[in-house]
This record gives C-alpha cells, sequence and structure tokens, in this order.
C-alpha cells in the first residue's frame, strides 16, 4: 500500500471512470434478464402429480434456515425420512443462519441455478419482494392433493400469501407452508414472583401495575437488552398488540387500514418510554446483548423477559420449572400478541421438479413432521392429533400459549414485515424512543413516514 | 464493501497506466502490449463492477424486480436525507479517532521513543504496539464489546476507582456510542503509525541529530527540526492509510453496534450494506458506495498534497 498517486496519475483515473461508466452504459436495466423469474413464470409446467418414485434420479436443492440445534435435529430428521420414502430424490441441503439466508437468498433465487424449495420469510421484504419479481409459484395447485387448506387454520396460511403482484399481503394465492409457530410473550421468573407475593402476570394491564411494586423491592421489574436491535421489535410488537388489539395491530402490519400515529399506537409507545424513564428496563439497555438479557434473566436478574418462544430450549434448561411463559391478552380478554410462523417452505419458480419440490413441502409440514418437532423441542404451527404439553411446565405453557393466540385469532405479525425499511426504521425508533431521545409522538411520526413513502411506491 | 480498497487500487491501476508519455509515441504500443493483462484483469475485476455500480445507482432497484430509472434521485437522496447525511458525519468524526489521534500518539511515541534507540527489546515493543493490526477486525471488535459492557472491563475499573457515576453502557448511549468506536479505531491504528514513524525517523541522517544537540537544542526543538520533516513521507502515507480505514468503517460498527444507538453510529459503508441486503433498495446503496469512493479518492488526493515530491 506504499504506491502513492502522484499528479500524472489524476488523469488516468478520471479516464478509467469514464472507461468505467461507458462500460455500465452497455448493460441494460438491472432486472430485465432475472434468469430463471423471468416475471410470469408462476406456474408449473409440467401437470400436478404426486407420484414421486416415477420421476427417476433427481436431486432436489432446498434452503434451509434451521441451523438452531432442536430444528436442525429435526430437519435433518424429516430430510433423511423423506430420502428412505423416495430413494430416487437426493436431497442437497443449503442450511444458512436467519441473517445470512436473508442476504444470499435474493441472489441464489434470481440466478439462473435456482434451489427447488426455499425457506421465504413473510411480508413485504422478502416474499412479497419474490412475488412480484415471480420468483416464486403458487402451491395451491398442489392443495388439492396435500390438504394444507384443511389442516392448517386460515389465519396461519394468510401469513404466506399474496397477490399476485406481490403487492398485498395475506389475500390471494398461497406461496408456500410452514412447519414451526412462534409467538412473543413473557418469561416470568416464579421464584422471584412468588417472593414479592406477585402471581403471574396475564394481561399487559396486571404486568403495568406489578412493576413499580417489584422496583421498590429493589428487583429489576423487566429484563431488556436491545444492542441487537430486534429485541426492540419484540418488545414494542407485543405491548402494541395487547394495547391497540391484535387486529389492529395486525391491519398496520399487512397495509390493511390505520396510521402508525393511531392513539393507540401512541399509547403503546408511552408505556414503554414510562417503562424506560421509571427504570423498570435496566439502564443501558441499549448496550446490553439479546443474548446478555437472557442469559441475565436465567441467573436471575429480573422478574420479566419479553421474549420468543424460541427461547424455549435455553431457560428451560437454564432454569428448569423456575420460569414461566404467557401471552399477555389486552382489553380483550383473549391474548393477543406478535408472532407468527416460521419462514415458510416454499417452491421457486425456476425449479425443474415442481412436483418433488411440493412433495417435499408437505413431507415437512404434514402430521408426521411435526411429531418430530415436538419429539426434538420445536414448537410445531399445528399440534399432533391428541398431543398435550405437559401441564405447569415451560414447554406446556408455550404450547398453550400458542393455541390460544393462533386459533383465537390474536396473532400480530413480526411489524418489521410493514415495508422494505421498517425494520431499520423501527429498531431505531425504538432505541431512540426508550434512550430518552426522542417523544411517543416523534416515535409514531417516525413510523407513519416511513409507512407514507412505501404506500406511495406501493 | 471494500470501497476504499477499491479506490486505492484504481489508484495504483491508474498510476501504472500512465508510462510511456513523452516525446516518441511509438513506444507506447509495445508499453500497452506489457500492460494488456494487468489492463485485462483490471478490467474484469474493477472496473466492470465499477461501471455496472454507478449503472444501478441511477435506478430505484430492489434487486430484484424491473428497476425504474430515477436518475440523479439516489445521489439527491444522499445530500437531503438526514439519515445519510448523518453517516457521512459520522464517517467524518472516526477520521480524528482513527486518523488524527494516532498519528498524534505515534509522533508523541517517535519523539519520546527516539531518545531510547538503543532500548533493549524495543522489537518487542514495537511487536506488540503493532498488533491491533494483524488481529482480524472482527475479533478487535468482539473484544472491545466486552470491554465497553455494562458489566465490562471498562466499568468495572471505573468502580473499582469509585467512579461509578462515570460507568454506562458505553455503546448503548447515545452520547458516547460514536467516540467508544472511534477510540477502537484508535487504538487499532496507533500502533500502524509507531511503525511507520520510527522507521522513518530511523533512516534520518544521525549527523543532523548531532548537529542538533550541538547546537543545544532539546528533545521538542530535536523533533520539530529534524524528526518531523525527515518523516514527513511516512506521516502522508499514515494519514492515507488511516483516513481511508475511517471511511470504510463497517466492520467495527457491524460488530458492535449495527449503526445504534437509533442511528447514532451508523456509517456510509454500514447504510450501503443495509440498503442492499436488507432493504431492497440496491440503487440507493450503489450510490452512497460510488459517493464514498469518491469521497476517499480525494481525501487521498489532497493528503498526497503533504507528501515530499518524489525525484525521479
Amino acid at each position: 500500500m506504499t504506491a502513492r498517486s502522484n499528479p500524472p496519475a489524476r488523469r488516468s483515473v478520471l479516464l478509467g471512470l469514464a472507461a468505467a461508466g461507458a462500460a455500465g452504459a452497455a448493460g441494460c436495466t438491472p432486472g430485465s434478464s432475472g434468469g430463471s423469474g423471468g416475471g410470469a413464470q408462476t406456474t408449473s409446467s409440467a401437470p400436478v402429480s404426486t407420484d414421486i418414485a416415477s420421476l427417476g434420479e433427481i436431486t432436489l436443492t432446498v434452503w434451509d434456515q434451521n441451523t438452531d440445534e432442536g430444528i436442525d435435529a429435526a430437519t435433518q430428521q424429516l430430510n433423511e425420512r423423506f430420502s428412505q420414502q423416495y430413494p430416487n430424490v437426493t436431497i442437497e441441503r443449503v442450511s444458512r443462519s436467519f441473517e445470512d439466508l436473508k442476504t444470499t437468498l435474493r441472489l441464489a433465487l434470481s440466478g439462473d441455478d435456482a434451489p427447488d424449495v426455499v425457506q421465504a420469510n413473510q411480508g413485504y421484504p422478502d416474499m412479497g419482494a419474490f412475488v412480484e419479481a415471480g420468483l416464486l409459484q403458487p402451491v395451491g395447485p398442489w392443495d388439492a392433493s396435500y390438504g394444507w387448506q384443511e389442516r392448517f387454520p386460515a389465519d396461519l396460511l394468510s401469513l404466506n400469501s399474496f397477490s399476485e403482484d406481490g403487492r398485498t399481503w395475506r389475500e390471494g394465492n398461497l406461496y408456500g407452508v410452514s412447519s414451526t409457530g412462534e409467538i412473543v410473550g413473557v418469561y416470568y421468573n416464579k421464584g422471584l414472583l412468588q417472593q414479592l407475593g406477585l402471581s403471574a402476570p396475564t394481561t399487559l394491564e396486571e404486568l403495568a401495575a406489578s412493576l413499580p411494586a417489584i422496583a421498590a423491592a429493589g428487583q429489576l421489574p423487566i429484563q431488556y437488552g436491545d444492542a441487537d436491535k430486534s429485541p426492540g421489535i419484540h418488545l414494542f410488537g407485543a405491548v402494541l398488540a395487547a394495547t391497540a388489539g391484535g387486529k389492529a395491530a395486525a391491519d398496520l402490519v399487512s397495509s390493511a387500514g390505520g396510521a402508525w400515529t393511531d392513539p393507540d399506537v401512541v399509547r403503546a409507545a408511552s408505556t414503554l418510554r414510562e417503562w424506560a424513564d421509571a427504570g423498570y428496563l435496566p439502564e443501558g439497555h441499549n448496550g446490553i446483548g439479546e443474548d446478555e438479557a437472557v442469559a441475565r434473566f436465567a441467573r436471575g436478574e429480573g422478574v420479566h423477559l419479553f421474549n420468543g418462544t424460541w427461547q424455549l430450549a435455553t431457560l428451560q434448561q437454564a432454569m428448569g420449572d423456575d420460569v414461566g411463559f404467557v401471552a399477555l391478552s389486552g382489553a380483550g380478554g383473549t391474548p393477543e400478541t406478535l408472532g407468527g410462523v416460521g419462514l415458510a417452505w416454499s417452491i421457486t419458480a425456476g425449479t425443474a421438479n415442481a412436483n418433488a419440490a411440493a412433495a417435499y413441502v408437505d413431507f415437512v409440514t404434514d402430521a408426521a413432521a411435526s411429531q418430530v418437532l415436538v419429539d426434538t423441542g420445536n414448537l410445531p404451527a399445528v399440534a399432533p392429533e391428541g398431543y398435550q404439553a405437559p401441564q405447569g411446565t415451560l414447554a406446556g405453557d408455550i404450547a398453550a400459549g400458542w393455541q390460544a393466540v393462533s386459533e383465537g385469532g390474536g396473532l400480530v405479525p413480526y411489524l418489521d414485515y410493514a415495508t422494505p425499511t421498517f425494520y431499520d426504521t423501527l429498531t431505531g425508533a425504538v432505541q431512540q424512543l426508550t434512550g430518552g431521545q426522542s417523544t411517543p409522538e416523534q416515535f409514531a411520526q417516525a413510523l407513519q413516514a416511513d409507512y407514507e413513502s412505501f404506500q406511495q411506491d406501493r | 464493501m471494500a470501497v476504499g480498497n477499491r479506490a486505492l487500487a484504481r489508484e495504483r491501476g491508474g498510476a501504472r497506466s500512465a508510462p510511456g508519455r513523452g516525446p516518441r509515441p511509438r513506444r507506447q504500443w509495445k508499453a500497452y502490449l506489457y500492460l494488456a493483462p494487468a489492463l485485462a484483469v483490471l478490467g474484469v475485476f474493477l472496473l466492470y463492477p465499477l461501471g455496472q455500480s454507478v449503472w444501478i445507482s441511477f435506478f430505484d432497484w430492489n434487486g430484484l424486480s424491473l428497476a425504474t430509472w430515477v436518475g440523479l434521485d439516489n445521489y439527491v437522496d444522499i445530500a437531503t436525507d438526514p439519515r445519510i447525511r448523518a453517516a457521512f458525519g459520522h464517517a467524518l468524526v472516526l477520521i480524528v479517532f482513527f486518523a488524527l489521534l494516532p498519528v498524534l500518539l505515534g509522533l508523541l511515541l517517535t519523539a519520546v521513543m527516539g531518545r531510547a534507540a538503543r532500548l533493549r527489546g524495543l522489537a518487542f515493543f514495537r511487536a506488540v504496539l503493532f498488533l491491533p493490526q494483524v488481529v482480524a477486525s472482527v475479533v478487535v471488535a468482539t473484544s472491545w464489546l466486552a470491554i465497553y459492557a455494562p458489566d465490562g472491563l471498562l466499568n468495572q475499573v471505573l468502580r473499582a476507582v469509585g467512579l461509578e457515576v462515570a460507568a454506562r453502557s458505553w455503546l448503548g448511549d447515545f452520547g458516547t456510542a460514536l467516540p467508544a468506536v472511534g477510540l477502537v479505531g484508535s487504538w487499532v491504528g496507533t500502533g500502524l503509525c509507531l511503525v511507520l514513524f520510527l522507521s522513518g525517523a530511523a533512516q534520518v541522517d544521525r549527523e543532523l541529530y548531532e548537529a542538533a544537540r550541538l547546537e543545544g537544542a532539546g528533545l521538542l526543538r530535536e523533533f520539530l527540526a529534524v524528526t518531523l520533516p525527515g518523516i514527513r513521507g511516512q506521516i502522508a502515507v499514515a494519514l492515507t492509510l488511516t483516513v481511508v480505514a475511517a471511511l470504510k468503517t463497517f466492520d467495527l460498527v457491524y460488530v458492535t453496534t449495527r449503526g445504534g444507538p437509533g442511528d447514532s453510529t451508523t456509517v456510509p459503508a454500514y447504510l450501503a450494506y443495509e440498503r442492499a441486503f436488507q432493504t431492497n433498495q440496491v440503487g440507493s446503496a450503489c450510490a452512497i458506495g460510488i459517493v464514498l469512493a469518491l469521497l476517499i479518492l480525494l481525501v487521498s488526493l489532497v493528503i498526497a498534497r503533504v507528501q515530499p515530491a518524489e525525484e525521479d
């Protein structure tokens, strides 16, 4: 790195830039030659069939995000069983962490050699963009054979549905099937609650009312760490769902109605700001990582923890029976909270083996798969027939919470699905709100500005 | 996105492609023949992608669907969007921490260590001070994450000496996050500057020092009159490297704060990454990358003026 630019070099730098510009100008409009995803290619060319054995030797490339221990074990088992049932199909599994998948799937889908089955994230930023670009195909044609509409509640299926142009979420074609469920709720430390003479909260109101007493007793009311930015979505989303009601909050996320400046949104933001100001959240929470917050809660620092059902294994192991989970109810009296189904198993538009891909999608989401998921410590979207989670355990609490929310219509999709840029806008805004840098009104306006600019583009 | 590297490399390439100027143009043909392999590699791996980036920056593109031509809108956004402007502002603040501070510290240490030229184990100290440069930046960032944590080393030390009030969540506090990130850069850069300056000072003619001492110059005087002019070249190199490092900072921010809290530590390279891979704004990401590359190029050219002219 010792070569320095001396004056004569400058002209050639400019020349180089000009040449580079010319090279670019020779290209065409980005996205105009989308390889396999030419746009209109949304129907399978081969007739729908469930006869996989007669397809001959084929390879199915599957991209998933199941890198965590429990779900990885489930996926391995299911893949093995699939290969046993259809020896002529070789599964080539590509497994990446959620974030790696998000950053690479886009390129993989638009390339010439697209995978056959991918796990697509819901909402406008991912699935919406994929559908708009014609990179996924509707799984509807196979529904008659596999019966997904019957097996899954309509509310859950709508999370994987988009209009054909990708502009309207939760209606239109089904673009994938999900095998797992997840909700954000409140983990509570049973021992600490008992010491304080409190019972576990069931509503947001009860929780809020108990916080001053907990703080007065010298305990941390809510453990929270937002250095990773996504926990802000979970905390605010759970409070919003219980404040505004599941329906209103869900409509906001799916662009079905409402505004982010609505009084309930401001009210939820005020709640959060009050908690932060009163010291109910740990000091310096914007500098505490999510894992650190969970570890602190497991050590008995903090009475409550807002987090997702994906912490089940970690907390169960660390705290045993001393921890419980509840999905808070709002004014309506039924549990309403943030959550959704796992990433959708979807069939790409570019696959040459759509029938085998559909068979795989069904195989990893059917009743037998649910049993595998339960056995490996996961939360299936629909519990296996006759399954009863053990009462009084964390797994039991979580299974009951999921059932109540998913069947009672109280499910609010993750708020960052609202617009392609919402993750960024919302996470920054929550940090500013709890950090005392913005008022609830300013917070709401920041979200609304992002939302409005998306509505204009849509 | 190694925007900075690209800019530097481009300069180097440029320097290579400008020989053979002179009164005898016929020679040029042969020269180009020799240059062809380098040019081909440069063209395929640098100029073509660069040209593509420039081209994409004129579009509103989500990376998947057909893009819409928006002309200079993405560039207008950079000038008008307070979030993007703030990110460039943060990068400028980081220059203070990544470049100015290490250079000043390096000079100070050079002045002091110059007197201890025969110190035993000098090579060892040099190696230790240079170590941060060798360690992978993600490792550096992760270590500092632990130091800055609310229960981390820094706060433990503060509490131990009774400065409880000063203890805070350094990376989560709106006032301290950016300086905290910057100081990591200072830590990394100081060793580099010191090693560069020491090697420069070692090349200064010993007689100059003797003469200065005979004239009765003190430590400061000797440093200003002899050492400083002698290592101007090294200072220019150190400034270029550290300023470029400041402007293209990505890994430090990505690992420690993700641009937070709020937007208080966003930098252009992080925004470009986020827009290209997370928020479906590929055109805007390219525009930010191009502006960043141009900025780095400009700053490098300005700094190059510090360097004494090399005699050919």
